[in-house]
């Protein structure tokens, strides 16, 4: 019999039901407002995906302002790793575009995130992985890449070129910012 | 509902334990003087999770401990509130600790049959003392280092000598190996040793029966645990909860600047719950040091262990016991007397009220700061490399030729590895006896299948280049 320990008590049935229900009702209550805090604790890197991009400084913009061929450069950009700051480098094309414009490309291959390299015999862009091959602004010319190199975000402010590093989801043909 | 009810109990004999946990009689019927016991085990469950939670996000090291700890609390979502939780969560299980252990001295609960019981909860008492210690270490704040600099002292005992104190401190100093003792003990020994006391607290308890009230001879009839028992553990839990979630929300703990050895002003002030012991400390000097800080405490611990053993009477009520009742209570005045001493003398001497004031001041100035990140070894090491490379001519041309050849497009900046290839530090290591040259200019299948070229440079190029590789740090 399911309810033998009931019977055996000399409380009323209904008063205990009642009680039991209210006992369980208070405590799922009371842990699902302690869970709240516990949650919001655990998931919070879920709502710091979107972490502002910082602006990094690539040196003098008249460095860049006659050049014939991509100039590669080294960019050092600060990334936020939890409670840490992690500095490091990424490569970066800094190129004069067709309009005199200065355009920045990302060294980062669409096709599997390789760095591609500048030849200068050729006057392409090659990636050494899979030999995907890119015109000197950027565009696809053969391989297995899906698009062309991604340009980054570039501006001059008091005389300073400034890049915005970014990443872009790879294997895809159009570009997509990565968090 | 109650087929699975029925399904389940076919297979757990749930409905079994359930009347056995909750049909346990209670003689003389519910009362809140029996409520502390539970709110114990609440406490306890609650400082484990929201423990658990916190190491989430804390790292046990001296380079660490106090930016996380620092993260936790500025940065993120309900960090501040979740410990809040912990630490007003052990003050709050000294507290229920003391009721539980003046009520059962009080009511003379610790008899018939139930030295052990009285045992396995002085275990536990100790047990979360040591919670307690080990825990106030881990944020590595000024107050955390200084407080358990000054109390670790004490562990350099006569007789024993000062290995004991280095076994604690894992060194001479606190260091980060002292983190590292203090969060296993703190994190694995302690709560898996709680765990199985109170295993056996509860179960000594079930095995010989609630004492009941002190009176022999009882008007009122025993009823069971459930519902009444469990409705007042249960209120005085939820006021428990309240008072805890009120604090934390309203008062957060603070954090303090992270721990700096070289300050020689810093005032440590222990947690209120060894203010009393700290204050008896102070009158105990020299040679004679080793009776109060030893002797005397031991002697103390020693009576209150085996209280069971010397009050051996049938007697419960606590009017008819005045010497077990009357030690107790002049135990705990003694010791707010201590404790209150030790405010007073703070107060009444106007440099240390300065200090401490200015060290409150500090903590509020850290408090208010924004988070500051720390700056990763990774991105310091980089840089180390760096210039070691320039300061050698060869190394140096290696290095442009690395760069050149776009070696670092895939081995990264100083060799260290990206998405696409492996760091190249120790490649020497692994391609020993001139080897590293010849797999640079002739990679292995295995290395061209990830991505490797060969590489056609001059001889020249290519022992700066392996000269370079091979000093990657």
């Amino acid at each position: 019999m399911a309810d033998d320990s009931v019977t055996t008590l000399r409380d009323p049935q209904p008063r205990r039901s009642f009680l039991a229900g209210l006992l369980a009702l208070g405590t799922t209550a009371v842990g699902a407002l302690l869970a709240i805090p516990l949650a919001r604790f655990t998931l919070d890197p879920l709502w710091r995906t979107t972490t502002e991009v910082l602006w990094s400084d690539a040196g003098p913009a008249g460095d860049f302002s006659a050049l014939t061929v991509p100039l590669k450069v080294q960019l050092a950009i600060e990334q936020r790793d939890g409670w840490r700051k992690v500095l490091s480098e990424r490569a970066v094309y800094v190129l004069k575009g067709a309009d005199g414009r200065t355009r920045v490309l990302s060294a980062v291959c669409p096709h599997l995130g390789c760095s591609i390299a500048w030849n200068d015999e050729k006057g392409q862009f090659v990636c050494p992985c899979h030999n995907g091959t890119f015109a000197v602004d950027g565009t696809l010319v053969s391989g297995p890449p899906p698009r062309g190199m991604d340009e980054l975000d570039a501006r001059i402010e008091e005389g300073r070129l400034k890049i915005r590093y970014q990443y872009f989801r790879q294997l895809v043909p159009t570009k997509e910012v990565l968090a | 509902m109650r087929r699975l009810g029925d399904w389940l109990d076919r297979r757990t004999g749930i409905r079994g334990l359930l009347s056995e946990a909750l049909d346990e009689p209670i003689p003389g019927g519910a009362s809140f003087a029996y409520v502390f016991g539970s709110g114990l085990l609440f406490l306890f469950l609650s400082q484990v999770i929201t423990g658990v939670f916190l190491v989430l996000y804390y790292v046990p090291s001296a380079d660490h401990a106090h930016t996380t700890v620092a993260y936790i609390v500025k940065e993120v979502s309900s960090g501040s509130f979740v410990r809040s939780l912990h630490v007003y969560g052990s003050s709050a299980i000294i507290i229920v600790l003391i009721l539980h252990i003046g009520q059962t001295i009080l009511f003379g609960s610790y008899k018939e049959y139930r030295e052990l019981l009285w045992l396995s909860g002085c275990v536990l008492m100790a047990l979360m003392l040591a919670m307690a210690f080990t825990g106030y270490l881990l944020p590595w704040d000024q107050k955390a280092y200084f407080a358990t600099a000054v109390s670790t002292n004490i562990f350099a005992m006569p007789l024993v000598g000062s290995w004991f104190k280095q076994f604690v401190r894992g060194g001479n100093e606190l260091g980060t190996l002292t983190i590292s003792r203090f969060f296993v003990a703190h994190v694995f020994l302690l709560p898996a040793t709680i765990f199985a006391f109170v295993g056996a607290h509860v179960f000594l308890f079930r095995k010989v029966g609630a004492a009941g009230p002190p009176r022999t001879r009882t008007t009122r009839a025993s009823t069971s645990f459930y519902p009444r028992q469990v409705l007042m553990d249960t209120v005085f839990t939820a006021a428990l909860i309240l008072a805890l979630g009120a604090l934390a929300w309203r008062l957060p703990t603070e954090l303090g600047p992270e721990a700096n050895a070289a300050d020689t002003r810093f005032l440590p002030r222990p947690e209120w719950y060894y203010v009393p012991m700290f204050q008896w400390l102070k009158y105990w000097e020299g040679q004679r040091a080793i009776i109060g800080i030893f002797v005397i405490p031991l002697l103390i611990a020693l009576l209150f262990a085996g209280l069971p053993f010397l009050d051996r009477g049938s007697e419960r009520r606590p009017w008819r016991r005045p010497f077990t009742v009357g030690s107790f209570a002049a135990l705990m005045l003694a010791l707010v007397a201590l404790g209150m001493t030790s405010y007073a003398e703070d107060r009444r001497d106007p440099a240390v009220t300065r200090q401490l004031d200015a060290q409150r001041e500090a903590m509020r100035v850290f408090m208010s700061q924004p988070f500051e990140p720390q700056e990763s070894a990774r991105s310091l090491r980089g840089t180390n490399a760096a210039l070691a490379a320039l300061s050698n001519p060869l190394v140096a041309h290696g290095r442009t030729i690395f760069e050149a050849q776009s070696c670092d497009v895939c081995h990264g900046v100083d060799g260290h590895g990206t998405d696409s290839a492996p760091s190249l530090v120790g490649a020497a290591g692994r391609h020993p006896n001139g080897e590293l040259s010849r797999v640079i200019r002739m990679p292995t299948a295995k290395m061209v299948d990830s991505g490797m070229q060969p590489l056609d440079i001059p001889d020249d190029d290519l022992a700066a280049l392996t000269a370079y590789v091979a000093g990657l740090k």
